[in-house]
């Protein structure tokens, strides 16, 4: 007898110490709409945290959230972190990105990056997106 | 981190192996493959189980928002704190409607107590698993035991498993456990509340949680008062009625304090269950339970294929055009399925053995 599929298991977190955790809290249920497990970490998360949870939690997906203009750093720093823990799970940016910081992000080996106007079906297949390709 | 190297397709062993020499992603795998269930969850049992039954289990249960989930971070830190290495099991309901879930549990340990994701040497000797009921509550009765063993074999103890004490499954998790923890705060009628739900009946350590609030003392009365009159009516059937009588422990985790006497409770409810001769008692019903919820599982599969087969579907054609009655399709199923019923007074002792 063969097990049943799981939904998709996604951590969300927020890195450093911005704020704002609206735009994140909508995300959360945007995914739960669409089948799939969050595994919400909220606030004040550190690279290290969020591997942590990352690694007992066997997620299929990072979700960060961003709008404090860090993610330049905090982006390629949690891709690092990934890798040095030997985990090879996407992470998809959502929140404020400049156009122009979109493509060195994804070549630092971000997933995705997603936009504040994204519609609830694009996040919902950027991740599906992201967790097939990284297969 | 990672101590072992570990390929992407590591089979079940070369996981096992890799997650007993403290590889936090392979055992992070396992817990997946026993969620998923089937052959995997069952090899991974066969495994554990040498390995396993030095852990002190441990159920958190009580309503909603009680505070459950931050009072086992606050366990956890004391717990590894004081050289223990606690594993945490939370099981959050999923959406009925869409099979999502929102696994919340996880913040609120830490959001109190940064040491949970600050310090490593909190991190490094626990384990947090979040995990969905998925609607299908039989499911959850299979992999709760299997990942409560799967702790117990690499070490983690106690294994601390919280549920919302609402449905009748989460209820039974808890009631399996060494130690059932039940969670009280001040508000509405709560100790009536937790006697409908069943949980006055499997509670060995009652907690009034949320103690900085008013009304905590009126829930440490009213649960004295329920537990004098369970005493004097004799449905006090906690462990086979031998007179142990659950302690009330007044906790604030919010604040932090009280949770060394929570933890105090409840290892001197684990001493008590072995100066009574009641821990293999306990361990006996957890077992029973498992067994007997893995037989429905296994039932269930084959009803299903029954049902699907050449002689399952003719029986329903046969109800469908008049000729046979649902309980007579049924009963022929179960007989195709099972044999003809146990007679009653038949001594399995004298079938042969293979
Ligand atoms: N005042 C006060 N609030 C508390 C205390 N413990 C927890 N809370 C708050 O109660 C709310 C719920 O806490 P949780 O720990 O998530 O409760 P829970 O029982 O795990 O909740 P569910 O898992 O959703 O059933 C949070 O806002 C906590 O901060 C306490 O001792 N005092
Ligand atoms: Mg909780």
């Amino acid at each position: 007898m063969a097990g049943t599929d799981l939904p998709l298991r996604v951590v969300l977190a927020k890195l450093g110490l911005d704020g704002h955790d609206r735009g994140i809290k909508v995300v959360a249920r945007i995914l739960r709409d669409a089948g799939m497990e969050v595994i919400y970490l909220g606030l004040r998360q550190t690279t290290d945290s969020i591997v942590a949870a990352a690694e007992q939690e066997d997620a299929d997906a990072i979700g960060l959230s961003m709008h404090n203009a860090g993610h330049m750093t905090l982006g390629p720093n949690m891709v690092k972190a990934l890798r040095d823990a030997e985990l090879e799970i996407p992470v998809i940016i959502g929140g404020i990105v400049p156009d122009d910081d979109v493509q060195p992000l994804l070549d630092a080996g971000i997933a995705a990056v997603l936009g504040p106007g994204a519609s609830a079906e694009e996040v919902a297949q950027t991740v599906r997106d992201a967790v097939s390709a990284a297969v | 981190m990672a101590t072992t190297k570990l390929s992407r397709n590591a089979s079940i062993d070369e996981l096992y192996t890799a997650a007993r020499g403290g590889n936090r992603r392979a055992l992070g795998r396992l817990l997946t493959l026993v969620e998923r269930g089937g052959r995997d969850a069952e090899t991974i049992g066969e495994l554990a189980n040498p390995d396993a039954g030095a852990a002190h289990i441990v159920g958190i249960t009580g309503a909603p928002g009680a505070g459950k989930s931050t009072l086992t971070g606050r366990l956890v830190v004391h717990l590894a704190g004081a050289g223990r290495r606690p594993a945490v099991l939370a099981v959050d309901p999923s959406s009925p409607l869409t099979g999502g879930a929102i696994l919340g549990d996880r913040i609120r340990m830490s959001d109190t107590t940064e040491d949970l994701t600050v310090a490593p040497e909190v991190g490094d000797r626990t384990f947090i698993r979040s995990m969905a009921t998925r609607g299908h509550s039989g499911g959850l009765a299979l992999a709760v035991p299997l990942a409560v063993r799967l702790f117990d074999a690499m070490g983690y103890d106690p294994v601390i498993i919280e549920t919302v004490g609402v449905g009748q499954v989460e209820v039974d998790v808890v009631a399996a456990a060494d130690t059932a923890v039940v969670v009280m705060t001040p508000g509405m009628g709560d100790a009536v509340q937790a006697n409908k739900a069943g949980l006055l009946e499997v509670a060995d350590v009652f907690v009034v949680n949320k103690a900085d609030r008013p009304g905590a003392n009126d829930v440490r009365r009213d649960l004295d008062l329920m537990l004098d009159l369970s005493h004097l009516t004799g449905q006090d059937t906690t462990d086979g009625g031998d007179g142990y009588r659950p302690p009330i422990v007044m906790c604030s985790a919010l604040e932090g304090t009280g949770e060394a006497d929570v933890w105090a409770a409840v290892e001197a409810h684990l001493i008590s269950l072995d100066e009574r001769g009641q821990r293999l008692r306990r361990r006996h019903h957890r077992i029973r339970t498992e067994v007997r919820a893995r037989m429905s599982q296994a039932l269930a599969n084959r009803i299903d294929e029954a049902m699907d087969s050449d002689v399952g579907r003719e029986l329903v054609a046969h109800v469908t055009d008049g000729a046979l009655s649902p309980t007579g399709a049924s009963a022929k199923l179960l007989d195709a399925l099972l044999g003809p019923q146990l007679e009653p007074g038949l001594d399995p002792r004298s079938e042969p053995r293979s």
